[in-house]
């Protein structure tokens, strides 16, 4: 079972071989299909969403401006009603979506960045090395991500999605950074490592070739979760006032929902529950789909 | 935490032969579990309060800079007026080198000064932390007991009861709450549960006691103190219960495959004795190395749950500091939380280390 982390097509090849149907080898996603339901659901809701936040905008187009009423409650025009400045809602959710998900996206691939090739060359140098980045992961790990985060973005203007993708980047790696560190630990004792060791392949050979490969299907898992992290960090950040960014959001809605009272206005509803519906669908279907990838490419990893 | 990699199997290998290989007495303390624990907290806290030194002085447009500029024009000081408030504010001295205001600066916080509060002066900053941070400590404190009993329960029912609709309900349960931000529930809880259908009166369990009731040691008390933190305790609870649900039926399902239950149930070892004494003790002890994460993870919702429903914890004041740029607060508050989630690692570390003495042996 060492070869199960591989990447998806050999993955499908072996449970083909498995079958022993010598006829077409089952696709990946079928087989996925078949076997992980909620997966799959979490899959096109996800897809959904990105629909909605990246093509929904060349077809609600238009200023959203014009005064109505305020927080009126959906109708057939203002599908989800009105904010407090009588906007339209269902135009800002639809025009909110894309850059909360870039900076999502952009601030995982980095804290995915850091976390690999740091948690890798500490577990493969160890000494003096592993011991200085476990300290400093231990120190970002103990303090509490909202505090590292209103520190931070008191101390520094956010008014690029690039510095907020970062902010949020520096607070979200330590904990795949430890996952990384022990599973590259467990890898290297492997036999084919040993014998790339014996072969005097070199250390970056060793880590780039032999080593990552072979737990991409964990780095996407974990890729997976640092988008969910990414979400929540920004909308904290968002909800705290602490963004200095125009522009359709869905945490800004959130935030100006909250500083408008809507939580005491039972008709201005619509415009904070849009966002917040929004939100947990999306980290709801994150969450579910970076299980079912766990489900799929290594039951055993859950146990280390 | 420097050597212990190092120390560690060296520390832990005489056990055999105790006698003729003890290894020198600074080895022992530098391989004691506790100590290399302290030694990790001190140097967290550490260096939490020299970053919180050098952002809140050393970058350009610092708080200390923003305030002064504040000051002279919004009241109309002169430079060195609104200058001198804001030394005394901040308690530090920009004339000196920056090591030294690094060295006064802690060894004001190793007394205990963190300076003035900018936008109520006249109060102290620990002060305001005092009166606010127990609330905090209690509502979470309870929130963390009970979510990791509960999730325990529940755990083992899903594991005992794999492949049936039981395990699909709990489960989809915690995908669903362990999915939904914890700040975010607290503004569903109130807008459904209070504003639109009514039943929560969360208007008058705001605040950490009822105004009226003195804190004292009573049943009245320790109830409205009960009755003011249930929403933010529920809202705790339901957002952390799900990862020791799954942590629990995991850690469950592999004991039950452990031989020493084969071999219990094999004895004619009653199945509620198996469940409680060799299945439950061996699964929970991997969950206590968790509780770490957990309260750090709980503590920091609570900074963003409190605000909302209006809990007089020191979350509450967090947002209000952030709100109004009180930098001087804020850094207190940064580093008390801070303080009090490394002392409550701690602790849990040590509990852990005296359950599973395997812990101690320096394996990390």
């Amino acid at each position: 079972m060492n070869q199960a982390v591989l990447t998806p097509e050999i993955q499908a090849a072996d449970d083909a071989g498995d079958a022993a149907q010598p006829t077409r080898p089952q696709s990946f996603w079928r087989n996925f299909a078949s076997n992980n339901k909620v997966g799959t659901a979490a899959i096109i809701v996800f897809f959904a969403i990105l629909l909605l936040a990246f093509i929904g905008p060349f077809f609600v187009t238009g200023d959203n401006d014009r005064s109505r009423n305020v927080f009126d409650t959906p109708s057939a025009e203002n599908w989800l009603g009105t904010d407090y400045m009588g906007r339209d809602v269902w135009y800002q959710i639809v025009h909110g979506g894309g850059s909360l998900l870039i900076v999502a996206t952009s601030a995982a691939i980095l804290s995915t960045a850091i976390s690999v090739v740091f948690g890798a060359l500490a577990a493969m140098f160890g000494g003096k090395f592993d011991v200085v980045v476990l300290t400093i992961t231990d120190v970002f790990l103990t303090v509490p991500t909202i505090i590292l985060l209103g520190v931070l973005a008191v101390s520094v203007r956010l008014n690029s999605p690039l510095l907020l993708a970062l902010i949020l980047a520096v607070t979200g790696w330590p904990t795949l950074l430890l996952a990384v560190r022990s599973q590259v630990l467990s890898l290297k004792e492997r036999e084919y490592i040993e014998a790339a060791r014996m072969l005097d392949l070199g250390t970056p050979r060793i880590l780039f070739r032999e080593v990552l490969p072979n737990m991409m299907s964990y780095i996407v898992i974990n890729f997976v979760g640092g988008m969910t992290g990414a979400i929540y960090g920004q909308v904290i950040l968002y909800f705290l006032g602490l963004v200095s960014l125009a522009g359709n959001n869905w945490g800004l809605m959130i935030q100006q929902g909250y500083a408008q009272g809507a939580l005491f206005f039972p008709d201005a509803m619509w415009y904070i529950m849009s966002p917040i519906f929004m939100i947990c669908v999306l980290q709801l279907s994150l969450v579910l789909i970076s299980r079912s990838l766990e489900d799929v490419f290594n039951p055993r990893l859950r146990e280390s | 935490m420097a050597d212990i990699a190092n120390v560690a199997p060296a520390a832990a290998v005489p056990v055999e032969h105790v006698q003729d290989t003890s290894p020198p007495w600074y080895r022992q303390i530098l391989g004691n579990f506790i100590f290399r624990r302290v030694l990790r907290a001190a140097i967290t806290i550490y260096f939490v309060s020299t970053a919180i030194f050098f952002l809140v002085r050393m970058l350009p447009g610092s708080p200390v800079d923003v305030y002064i500029d504040q000051q002279m024009t919004q009241y109309g000081y002169t430079y060195d007026e609104a200058r001198n408030q804001a030394l005394s504010l901040f308690s530090i001295d920009v004339d000196k080198p920056v090591l030294l205001q690094y060295a006064d600066y802690m060894t004001g916080l190793a007394q205990g000064d963190l300076g003035q509060s900018l936008t109520s002066p006249g109060t102290t900053v620990l002060g305001i932390i005092n009166s606010r941070i127990w609330w905090t400590i209690f509502s979470v404190g309870i929130a963390l007991v009970l979510s990791f009993a509960l999730g325990i329960v529940l755990g083992m029912v899903m594991a005992y009861k794999r492949n049936t609709w039981m395990e699909g309900g709990l489960s989809g349960f915690s995908s669903i709450t362990g999915s939904i931000p914890d700040y975010l529930l607290a503004l569903l809880v109130i807008i459904t549960f209070g504003v639109r259908l009514g039943w929560i009166p969360f208007t008058g369990m705001r605040g950490a006691v009822s105004s009226g009731q003195a804190v004292e040691f009573s049943f009245a008390f320790a109830w409205d103190a009960l009755y003011h933190a249930s929403l933010p305790i529920a809202v705790y609870v339901f957002t952390s219960i799900g990862g020791w649900m799954l942590l629990m039926k995991s850690s469950t399902i592999s004991a039950l495959e452990e031989d020493f239950v084969t071999a219990a149930r094999a004895r004619g070892i009653p199945e509620w004795r198996v469940l409680f004494f060799y299945v439950g003790r061996n699964a929970i002890l991997p969950l206590f190395s968790r509780v770490t994460i957990a309260i750090g993870f709980v503590v920091g919702g609570s900074l963003l749950v409190e605000p909302i429903f209006q809990y007089e914890g020191i979350g509450q004041r967090f947002f209000q500091a952030i709100q109004r740029r009180d930098y001087t607060l804020l850094q207190g508050i940064a580093l008390m939380v801070t303080i009090s989630v490394v002392l409550a690692n701690l602790l849990a570390d040590i509990f852990y280390s005296r359950l599973d003495p395997r812990i101690r042996a320096g394996k990390n």
